[in-house]
Protein backbone atom coordinates (compact mmCIF):
# COMPACT_ATOMS: atom_id res chain seq x y z
CA UNK A 1 0.00 0.00 0.00
CA UNK A 2 1.80 3.54 -0.79
CA UNK A 3 2.01 5.92 2.19
CA UNK A 4 2.05 9.89 1.83
CA UNK A 5 5.01 11.43 0.60
CA UNK A 6 4.39 13.48 3.53
CA UNK A 7 4.92 11.21 6.52
CA UNK A 8 3.44 13.50 9.40
CA UNK A 9 0.32 13.81 7.43
CA UNK A 10 0.24 9.90 7.34
CA UNK A 11 0.73 9.68 11.13
CA UNK A 12 -2.32 12.75 11.74
CA UNK A 13 -4.41 9.98 9.44
CA UNK A 14 -3.16 6.37 11.49
CA UNK A 15 -4.02 8.31 14.91
CA UNK A 16 -7.11 9.50 13.99
CA UNK A 17 -7.92 5.81 12.95
CA UNK A 18 -6.39 4.51 15.66
CA UNK A 19 -8.47 6.71 18.56
CA UNK A 20 -11.98 5.64 16.39
CA UNK A 21 -10.59 2.27 17.21
CA UNK A 22 -9.93 2.87 20.91
CA UNK A 23 -13.35 4.68 21.26
CA UNK A 24 -15.20 1.81 19.33
CA UNK A 25 -13.40 -0.43 21.97
CA UNK A 26 -14.31 1.61 24.62
CA UNK A 27 -17.89 1.26 23.92
CA UNK A 28 -18.25 -1.47 22.51
CA UNK A 29 -17.42 -2.65 26.61
CA UNK A 30 -19.79 -0.14 27.82
CA UNK A 31 -22.99 -1.98 25.96
CA UNK A 32 -21.00 -5.66 27.49
CA UNK A 33 -21.18 -4.28 30.70
CA UNK A 34 -24.12 -2.09 30.96
CA UNK A 35 -25.96 -5.36 29.89
CA UNK A 36 -24.30 -7.95 32.40
CA UNK A 37 -24.62 -5.31 35.44
CA UNK A 38 -28.51 -6.09 34.32
CA UNK A 39 -28.40 -9.77 33.53
CA UNK A 40 -25.96 -10.35 36.25
CA UNK A 41 -27.52 -8.14 38.52
CA UNK A 42 -24.15 -6.30 39.40
CA UNK A 43 -24.75 -2.73 39.80
CA UNK A 44 -20.96 -2.19 40.54
CA UNK A 45 -20.61 -2.69 36.65
CA UNK A 46 -23.28 -0.22 36.04
CA UNK A 47 -20.70 2.28 37.76
CA UNK A 48 -17.99 1.33 35.41
CA UNK A 49 -20.30 2.19 32.45
CA UNK A 50 -20.81 5.78 33.60
CA UNK A 51 -17.22 6.08 34.31
CA UNK A 52 -16.11 5.08 31.04
CA UNK A 53 -18.58 7.67 29.60
CA UNK A 54 -16.27 10.76 30.52
CA UNK A 55 -13.73 9.24 28.84
CA UNK A 56 -15.38 8.19 25.83
CA UNK A 57 -16.80 11.79 25.65
CA UNK A 58 -13.44 13.12 26.16
CA UNK A 59 -12.45 10.73 22.29
CA UNK A 60 -15.22 12.74 20.55
CA UNK A 61 -13.94 15.89 21.34
CA UNK A 62 -10.57 14.74 20.83
CA UNK A 63 -11.11 12.92 17.36
CA UNK A 64 -13.56 15.99 16.18
CA UNK A 65 -10.35 18.06 16.73
CA UNK A 66 -8.39 16.32 14.98
CA UNK A 67 -10.43 16.09 12.26
CA UNK A 68 -10.71 20.00 12.39
CA UNK A 69 -6.66 20.42 12.39
CA UNK A 70 -6.36 17.50 9.70
CA UNK A 71 -9.19 19.56 7.16
CA UNK A 72 -7.54 22.94 8.22
CA UNK A 73 -4.10 22.13 7.56
CA UNK A 74 -3.53 19.31 4.84
CA UNK A 75 -6.72 20.19 2.93
CA UNK A 76 -7.47 16.02 2.47
CA UNK A 77 -8.66 14.60 -0.57
CA UNK A 78 -10.40 11.85 -2.23
CA UNK A 79 -10.24 8.69 0.39
CA UNK A 80 -8.37 10.91 3.03
CA UNK A 81 -11.38 13.19 2.54
CA UNK A 82 -13.81 10.77 2.99
CA UNK A 83 -11.90 8.98 5.65
CA UNK A 84 -12.32 12.95 7.82
CA UNK A 85 -16.38 12.97 6.58
CA UNK A 86 -16.68 9.45 7.53
CA UNK A 87 -14.77 9.88 10.87
CA UNK A 88 -16.86 13.18 12.06
CA UNK A 89 -19.77 10.77 11.96
CA UNK A 90 -19.15 8.25 12.98
CA UNK A 91 -17.74 9.55 16.05
CA UNK A 92 -20.73 10.38 16.62
CA UNK A 93 -22.53 7.36 16.40
CA UNK A 94 -20.17 6.19 18.67
CA UNK A 95 -21.19 8.63 21.62
CA UNK A 96 -24.57 8.12 21.15
CA UNK A 97 -23.97 4.33 21.71
CA UNK A 98 -22.05 5.36 24.25
CA UNK A 99 -24.86 7.10 26.47
CA UNK A 100 -27.48 4.50 25.10
CA UNK A 101 -25.57 1.78 27.56
CA UNK A 102 -25.39 4.69 30.16
CA UNK A 103 -28.87 4.84 29.76
CA UNK A 104 -29.25 1.13 30.32
CA UNK A 105 -26.98 1.06 32.78
CA UNK A 106 -28.92 3.25 34.79
CA UNK A 107 -32.14 1.19 33.86
CA UNK A 108 -29.88 -1.64 35.80
CA UNK A 109 -29.16 -0.02 39.07
CA UNK A 110 -33.01 0.59 39.25
CA UNK A 111 -34.02 -2.82 38.11
CA UNK A 112 -31.34 -4.88 40.14
CA UNK A 113 -33.17 -2.76 43.66
CA UNK A 114 -36.33 -4.52 42.89
CA UNK A 115 -37.59 -8.33 42.44
CA UNK A 116 -36.48 -10.09 39.61
CA UNK A 117 -38.77 -10.58 36.94
CA UNK A 118 -38.65 -13.62 35.30
CA UNK A 119 -36.33 -14.37 32.97
CA UNK A 120 -36.04 -13.06 29.40
CA UNK A 121 -33.87 -14.87 27.25
CA UNK A 122 -34.55 -12.71 24.39
CA UNK A 123 -32.50 -9.35 25.98
CA UNK A 124 -29.42 -11.14 26.24
CA UNK A 125 -29.83 -12.13 22.56
CA UNK A 126 -30.64 -8.75 21.64
CA UNK A 127 -27.95 -7.45 23.68
CA UNK A 128 -25.60 -10.02 22.12
CA UNK A 129 -26.58 -9.13 18.24
CA UNK A 130 -26.67 -5.20 18.92
CA UNK A 131 -23.53 -5.92 20.38
CA UNK A 132 -22.29 -8.10 17.26
CA UNK A 133 -23.65 -5.41 14.65
CA UNK A 134 -21.12 -2.74 15.99
CA UNK A 135 -18.52 -5.21 16.44
CA UNK A 136 -18.82 -6.21 12.85
CA UNK A 137 -19.34 -2.23 11.59
CA UNK A 138 -16.14 -1.43 13.13
CA UNK A 139 -14.34 -4.34 11.94
CA UNK A 140 -15.25 -3.50 8.64
CA UNK A 141 -14.21 0.13 9.02
CA UNK A 142 -10.10 -1.51 10.06
CA UNK A 143 -10.47 -3.86 7.24
CA UNK A 144 -12.51 -1.61 4.56
CA UNK A 145 -14.51 -4.39 4.17
CA UNK A 146 -17.60 -3.75 1.95
CA UNK A 147 -19.18 -6.83 1.92
CA UNK A 148 -18.97 -6.96 6.19
CA UNK A 149 -20.31 -3.27 5.94
CA UNK A 150 -23.43 -4.38 3.71
CA UNK A 151 -23.93 -7.70 5.98
CA UNK A 152 -24.50 -5.48 8.77
CA UNK A 153 -26.78 -3.60 7.05
CA UNK A 154 -29.22 -6.00 6.33
CA UNK A 155 -28.76 -8.34 9.65
CA UNK A 156 -30.66 -5.31 11.31
CA UNK A 157 -33.51 -6.63 10.32
CA UNK A 158 -33.06 -9.37 12.53
CA UNK A 159 -32.93 -7.10 15.60
CA UNK A 160 -35.90 -5.28 14.76
CA UNK A 161 -37.72 -8.55 14.66
CA UNK A 162 -36.28 -9.76 17.83
CA UNK A 163 -37.08 -6.07 19.64
CA UNK A 164 -40.99 -6.60 18.22
CA UNK A 165 -41.25 -10.13 19.47
CA UNK A 166 -39.72 -8.66 23.13
CA UNK A 167 -41.68 -6.51 22.97
CA UNK A 168 -44.68 -8.40 22.49
CA UNK A 169 -43.45 -10.72 25.61
CA UNK A 170 -43.46 -7.51 28.11
CA UNK A 171 -46.46 -6.69 27.46
CA UNK A 172 -47.88 -10.35 28.03
CA UNK A 173 -46.32 -9.92 30.99
CA UNK A 174 -48.02 -6.75 32.30
CA UNK A 175 -51.14 -7.39 30.82
CA UNK A 176 -51.39 -10.74 33.03
CA UNK A 177 -49.72 -9.35 36.12
CA UNK A 178 -49.89 -5.59 36.53
CA UNK A 179 -47.26 -5.25 39.39
CA UNK A 180 -44.24 -6.06 36.95
CA UNK A 181 -45.62 -2.64 34.98
CA UNK A 182 -43.02 -1.03 36.17
CA UNK A 183 -39.99 -3.43 35.72
CA UNK A 184 -41.45 -4.38 32.78
CA UNK A 185 -41.53 -1.03 31.08
CA UNK A 186 -38.01 -0.25 32.32
CA UNK A 187 -37.11 -3.61 30.18
CA UNK A 188 -38.86 -1.95 27.57
CA UNK A 189 -36.61 0.91 27.29
CA UNK A 190 -33.68 -1.73 27.35
CA UNK A 191 -34.47 -3.22 24.95
CA UNK A 192 -35.34 0.07 22.66
CA UNK A 193 -31.68 1.53 23.63
CA UNK A 194 -30.14 -1.54 22.63
CA UNK A 195 -32.40 -1.87 19.08
CA UNK A 196 -31.00 2.28 18.75
CA UNK A 197 -27.35 0.43 19.21
CA UNK A 198 -28.27 -1.57 16.48
CA UNK A 199 -29.36 1.27 14.21
CA UNK A 200 -26.15 3.32 15.03
CA UNK A 201 -24.11 -0.06 14.23
CA UNK A 202 -25.81 0.78 10.52
CA UNK A 203 -24.83 4.17 10.48
CA UNK A 204 -21.30 3.18 10.87
CA UNK A 205 -21.51 0.15 8.21
CA UNK A 206 -23.72 2.95 5.41
CA UNK A 207 -20.38 5.26 6.54
CA UNK A 208 -18.04 2.89 5.73
CA UNK A 209 -19.74 1.53 2.28
CA UNK A 210 -19.07 5.15 1.51
CA UNK A 211 -15.14 5.64 2.81
CA UNK A 212 -13.95 2.31 0.55
CA UNK A 213 -16.31 2.96 -2.76
CA UNK A 214 -17.29 6.54 -2.64
CA UNK A 215 -20.82 5.69 -2.82
CA UNK A 216 -23.94 7.33 -0.13
CA UNK A 217 -25.84 3.94 -0.07
CA UNK A 218 -28.04 6.57 2.42
CA UNK A 219 -31.44 7.18 2.18
CA UNK A 220 -31.81 5.43 -1.26
CA UNK A 221 -35.44 7.07 -1.49
CA UNK A 222 -34.78 10.66 -0.85
CA UNK A 223 -31.82 10.48 -3.44
CA UNK A 224 -32.10 12.75 -6.37
CA UNK A 225 -30.12 11.89 -8.86
CA UNK A 226 -26.74 13.41 -9.36
CA UNK B 1 -22.39 18.06 -21.65
CA UNK B 2 -25.12 17.88 -24.46
CA UNK B 3 -23.30 20.67 -26.29
CA UNK B 4 -20.60 20.20 -29.02
CA UNK B 5 -16.94 20.40 -27.07
CA UNK B 6 -15.08 23.68 -28.06
CA UNK B 7 -12.03 21.79 -28.59
CA UNK B 8 -11.72 17.81 -29.45
CA UNK B 9 -8.16 16.08 -29.00
CA UNK B 10 -7.60 12.72 -30.83
CA UNK B 11 -4.49 10.33 -30.72
CA UNK B 12 -2.31 13.63 -29.60
CA UNK B 13 1.13 12.53 -29.21
CA UNK B 14 4.11 15.28 -29.36
CA UNK B 15 7.68 14.45 -29.02
CA UNK B 16 10.47 15.94 -28.78
CA UNK B 17 13.39 14.53 -30.52
CA UNK B 18 13.80 11.47 -28.91
CA UNK B 19 11.10 11.69 -25.72
CA UNK B 20 7.88 11.33 -26.41
CA UNK B 21 5.73 14.24 -23.77
CA UNK B 22 2.42 13.57 -25.29
CA UNK B 23 0.92 9.67 -25.51
CA UNK B 24 -1.88 8.92 -27.86
CA UNK B 25 -4.36 11.59 -26.20
CA UNK B 26 -8.05 11.66 -26.41
CA UNK B 27 -9.63 14.48 -24.98
CA UNK B 28 -13.10 17.12 -25.18
CA UNK B 29 -12.86 20.63 -23.78
CA UNK B 30 -16.41 21.71 -22.44
CA UNK B 31 -17.38 25.67 -23.96
CA UNK B 32 -17.67 28.22 -21.70
CA UNK B 33 -16.20 25.74 -19.10
CA UNK B 34 -12.61 25.61 -16.85
CA UNK B 35 -10.88 22.59 -17.32
CA UNK B 36 -7.83 22.28 -14.93
CA UNK B 37 -4.63 20.12 -16.19
CA UNK B 38 -2.67 18.64 -13.51
CA UNK B 39 0.02 16.03 -13.08
CA UNK B 40 3.75 16.16 -11.61
CA UNK B 41 6.82 18.23 -13.38
CA UNK B 42 7.19 16.73 -17.14
CA UNK B 43 3.93 14.38 -17.35
CA UNK B 44 3.01 16.32 -20.34
CA UNK B 45 0.30 19.05 -19.61
CA UNK B 46 2.16 22.31 -20.51
CA UNK B 47 3.11 20.33 -23.68
CA UNK B 48 -0.32 19.26 -24.13
CA UNK B 49 -1.69 23.15 -23.41
CA UNK B 50 0.72 24.59 -25.98
CA UNK B 51 -0.59 22.20 -28.48
CA UNK B 52 -4.06 24.40 -28.21
CA UNK B 53 -2.43 27.00 -29.81
CA UNK B 54 0.55 25.64 -31.62
CA UNK B 55 3.05 26.99 -29.45
CA UNK B 56 4.89 23.75 -29.99
CA UNK B 57 5.80 25.07 -33.41
CA UNK B 58 8.53 27.42 -31.67
CA UNK B 59 10.31 24.22 -30.10
CA UNK B 60 13.18 22.95 -32.74
CA UNK B 61 12.52 19.03 -32.74
CA UNK B 62 8.95 19.08 -31.61
CA UNK B 63 7.10 16.43 -33.61
CA UNK B 64 3.04 15.79 -33.41
CA UNK B 65 0.50 12.79 -34.41
CA UNK B 66 -2.91 13.07 -34.17
CA UNK B 67 -5.74 16.11 -33.97
CA UNK B 68 -6.36 19.33 -32.02
CA UNK B 69 -10.27 20.31 -33.81
CA UNK B 70 -11.27 23.48 -32.03
CA UNK B 71 -15.13 23.89 -33.64
CA UNK B 72 -14.42 20.70 -35.67
CA UNK B 73 -11.48 22.19 -37.72
CA UNK B 74 -8.20 20.65 -37.45
CA UNK B 75 -5.60 23.84 -36.21
CA UNK B 76 -2.77 21.98 -37.92
CA UNK B 77 -4.38 22.22 -40.89
CA UNK B 78 -2.73 23.95 -43.95
CA UNK B 79 -5.59 26.23 -44.36
CA UNK B 80 -4.83 27.55 -40.95
CA UNK B 81 -3.40 30.73 -40.29
CA UNK B 82 -1.37 30.58 -36.99
CA UNK B 83 -1.56 34.03 -35.76
CA UNK B 84 -5.83 33.93 -36.70
CA UNK B 85 -5.33 30.83 -34.42
CA UNK B 86 -3.50 32.53 -31.35
CA UNK B 87 -5.68 35.19 -31.44
CA UNK B 88 -8.78 32.68 -31.05
CA UNK B 89 -6.98 30.82 -28.91
CA UNK B 90 -5.05 33.21 -26.10
CA UNK B 91 -2.37 32.24 -23.58
CA UNK B 92 -1.05 33.74 -20.34
CA UNK B 93 2.06 32.76 -18.71
CA UNK B 94 3.31 31.94 -15.06
CA UNK B 95 5.46 34.55 -15.13
CA UNK B 96 3.08 38.15 -16.62
CA UNK B 97 5.25 39.32 -19.28
CA UNK B 98 4.08 43.15 -19.75
CA UNK B 99 5.68 45.27 -22.43
CA UNK B 100 8.02 47.95 -21.38
CA UNK B 101 4.86 50.52 -22.21
CA UNK B 102 2.12 52.15 -20.66
CA UNK B 103 -0.93 50.02 -19.31
CA UNK B 104 -2.80 51.12 -21.82
CA UNK B 105 -0.92 50.15 -25.08
CA UNK B 106 0.04 47.25 -23.04
CA UNK B 107 -3.86 46.23 -23.44
CA UNK B 108 -4.07 48.44 -26.78
CA UNK B 109 -1.30 46.44 -28.83
CA UNK B 110 -3.06 43.24 -30.22
CA UNK B 111 -5.84 45.78 -31.03
CA UNK B 112 -3.52 47.81 -33.39
CA UNK B 113 -2.15 44.81 -34.78
CA UNK B 114 -5.33 43.93 -35.65
CA UNK B 115 -5.49 46.78 -37.49
CA UNK B 116 -7.68 48.78 -35.16
CA UNK B 117 -7.09 52.22 -35.39
CA UNK B 118 -10.25 54.02 -34.16
CA UNK B 119 -9.20 55.97 -31.19
CA UNK B 120 -12.74 56.18 -29.54
CA UNK B 121 -12.93 52.24 -30.16
CA UNK B 122 -9.93 51.41 -29.35
CA UNK B 123 -10.21 53.21 -25.84
CA UNK B 124 -13.74 51.57 -25.53
CA UNK B 125 -11.73 47.72 -26.14
CA UNK B 126 -8.93 48.25 -23.62
CA UNK B 127 -11.42 49.99 -20.75
CA UNK B 128 -13.63 46.46 -21.77
CA UNK B 129 -10.90 44.27 -21.10
CA UNK B 130 -9.49 45.88 -17.62
CA UNK B 131 -12.97 45.61 -16.68
CA UNK B 132 -13.63 42.11 -16.83
CA UNK B 133 -9.37 41.29 -15.91
CA UNK B 134 -10.72 43.15 -12.84
CA UNK B 135 -8.06 45.76 -13.10
CA UNK B 136 -9.90 48.73 -13.90
CA UNK B 137 -10.72 50.43 -10.73
CA UNK B 138 -7.02 49.77 -9.62
CA UNK B 139 -5.56 51.43 -12.88
CA UNK B 140 -7.99 53.78 -14.52
CA UNK B 141 -6.78 56.97 -13.15
CA UNK B 142 -3.03 55.96 -14.29
CA UNK B 143 -3.57 54.43 -17.50
CA UNK B 144 -0.36 56.32 -18.99
CA UNK B 145 2.21 54.72 -16.60
CA UNK B 146 4.09 52.55 -17.48
CA UNK B 147 2.82 48.70 -17.19
CA UNK B 148 6.40 47.65 -14.94
CA UNK B 149 5.22 50.06 -12.39
CA UNK B 150 2.18 48.10 -11.43
CA UNK B 151 2.20 44.84 -8.83
CA UNK B 152 3.21 41.71 -9.70
CA UNK B 153 -0.18 40.22 -9.63
CA UNK B 154 -1.74 43.56 -11.31
CA UNK B 155 0.47 42.66 -13.89
CA UNK B 156 -0.43 39.00 -14.74
CA UNK B 157 -3.85 40.58 -14.89
CA UNK B 158 -2.67 43.61 -17.18
CA UNK B 159 -2.00 40.06 -19.28
CA UNK B 160 -4.68 38.35 -19.11
CA UNK B 161 -6.42 42.05 -20.25
CA UNK B 162 -4.07 42.18 -23.00
CA UNK B 163 -5.01 38.08 -23.79
CA UNK B 164 -8.61 39.29 -23.84
CA UNK B 165 -8.43 42.60 -25.94
CA UNK B 166 -8.85 40.41 -29.00
CA UNK B 167 -11.34 38.32 -27.84
CA UNK B 168 -10.39 35.08 -27.79
CA UNK B 169 -12.56 32.04 -27.78
CA UNK B 170 -10.21 30.17 -25.64
CA UNK B 171 -8.07 31.09 -23.25
CA UNK B 172 -4.83 28.83 -22.21
CA UNK B 173 -3.20 29.65 -18.60
CA UNK B 174 0.02 28.56 -17.63
CA UNK B 175 0.48 28.41 -14.03
CA UNK B 176 -1.31 31.63 -13.85
CA UNK B 177 -0.86 32.41 -10.09
CA UNK B 178 1.94 30.58 -9.01
CA UNK B 179 4.59 33.61 -8.41
CA UNK B 180 1.25 35.54 -7.19
CA UNK B 181 0.18 36.67 -3.12
CA UNK B 182 -2.53 35.06 -1.86
CA UNK B 183 -5.16 37.65 -2.53
CA UNK B 184 -3.68 38.01 -6.23
CA UNK B 185 -4.45 35.20 -6.48
CA UNK B 186 -7.90 35.16 -5.13
CA UNK B 187 -8.48 37.81 -7.63
CA UNK B 188 -7.19 35.53 -10.66
CA UNK B 189 -9.12 32.59 -9.76
CA UNK B 190 -12.29 34.87 -9.02
CA UNK B 191 -11.87 36.40 -12.58
CA UNK B 192 -11.88 32.76 -13.90
CA UNK B 193 -15.30 32.40 -12.44
CA UNK B 194 -16.37 35.37 -14.04
CA UNK B 195 -14.32 34.65 -17.39
CA UNK B 196 -16.10 31.25 -17.90
CA UNK B 197 -19.38 33.22 -18.81
CA UNK B 198 -17.82 34.38 -22.11
CA UNK B 199 -14.56 31.52 -22.89
CA UNK B 200 -13.61 28.37 -22.39
CA UNK B 201 -10.20 28.40 -20.29
CA UNK B 202 -7.31 25.67 -19.98
CA UNK B 203 -5.33 26.24 -17.18
CA UNK B 204 -2.40 24.04 -16.13
CA UNK B 205 -1.20 24.28 -12.35
CA UNK B 206 0.70 22.71 -9.80
CA UNK B 207 -1.11 23.69 -7.07
CA UNK B 208 -4.36 20.99 -6.61
CA UNK B 209 -6.67 22.98 -4.52
CA UNK B 210 -6.66 25.78 -6.79
CA UNK B 211 -7.39 23.24 -9.57
CA UNK B 212 -10.18 22.32 -7.39
CA UNK B 213 -11.28 25.49 -6.49
CA UNK B 214 -11.28 27.02 -9.78
CA UNK B 215 -12.04 24.22 -12.22
CA UNK B 216 -15.32 22.69 -13.90
CA UNK B 217 -13.26 19.32 -15.53
CA UNK B 218 -9.70 18.39 -14.11
CA UNK B 219 -7.62 16.46 -16.13
CA UNK B 220 -4.45 14.22 -14.52
CA UNK B 221 -1.88 13.50 -16.41
CA UNK B 222 1.25 11.10 -15.66
CA UNK B 223 4.39 10.43 -17.71
CA UNK B 224 2.68 12.01 -20.96
CA UNK B 225 -0.48 10.17 -20.23
CA UNK B 226 -3.81 11.25 -19.97
CA UNK B 227 -4.59 9.07 -16.87
CA UNK B 228 -8.31 10.10 -15.91
CA UNK B 229 -10.37 12.74 -16.44
CA UNK B 230 -13.79 14.10 -14.68
CA UNK B 231 -15.64 16.53 -12.91
CA UNK B 232 -13.43 18.39 -10.67
CA UNK B 233 -15.86 17.58 -7.30
CA UNK B 234 -15.73 13.29 -8.39
CA UNK B 235 -12.15 13.68 -9.05
CA UNK B 236 -11.29 15.42 -5.89
CA UNK B 237 -13.90 13.28 -3.85
CA UNK B 238 -13.91 9.64 -5.52
CA UNK B 239 -11.31 9.20 -8.24
CA UNK B 240 -11.58 6.02 -10.27
CA UNK B 241 -8.00 5.51 -10.79
CA UNK B 242 -5.65 4.45 -8.17
CA UNK B 243 -3.04 6.85 -9.41
CA UNK B 244 -5.01 9.63 -9.13
CA UNK B 245 -6.06 8.79 -6.13
CA UNK B 246 -2.11 8.74 -4.77
CA UNK B 247 -1.59 12.15 -6.60
CA UNK B 248 -4.01 14.14 -5.13
CA UNK B 249 -3.58 12.49 -1.56
CA UNK B 250 -0.25 13.04 -1.80
CA UNK B 251 1.16 9.98 -1.97
CA UNK B 252 3.52 10.21 -4.86
CA UNK B 253 6.44 8.63 -3.93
Amino acid sequence: MTTHTDRAYERDLNNLRERLLVMGKRVQAMIAESVLALTARDSKLAEHVLKSDLAVNRLELEIDDLCRKIIALRQPAASDLRLITTAVKIVTDLERVGDLAVNIAERATDLNKAEPLPSYDDLPRLAELAQSQLRNALESFVKRDVVQAERVLTSDDFLDALFVKLFNELLQLMMEESKTIRRATSLLFVAKHLERIGDHATNVAEMVIYLVKGTDVRHPTSRTGG
Amino acid sequence: MSAQPKVKVRRLSIHYRDKTAVKNLDLDIAERQVLALIGPSGCGKSTFLRALNRMNDLIPGARQEGEVLLDGQDINGREIDVVDLRRRVGMVFQKSNPFPKSIFENVAFGLRIAGLRDKAELTARVEASLHHAALWDEVKDRLAESALSLSGGQQQRLCIARALAIEPEVVLMDEPASALDPLSTAKIEELMHELKSRYTIVIVTHNMQQAARVSDQTAFFYMGELIEVGSTAHLFTNPGVKRTEDYVTGKFG
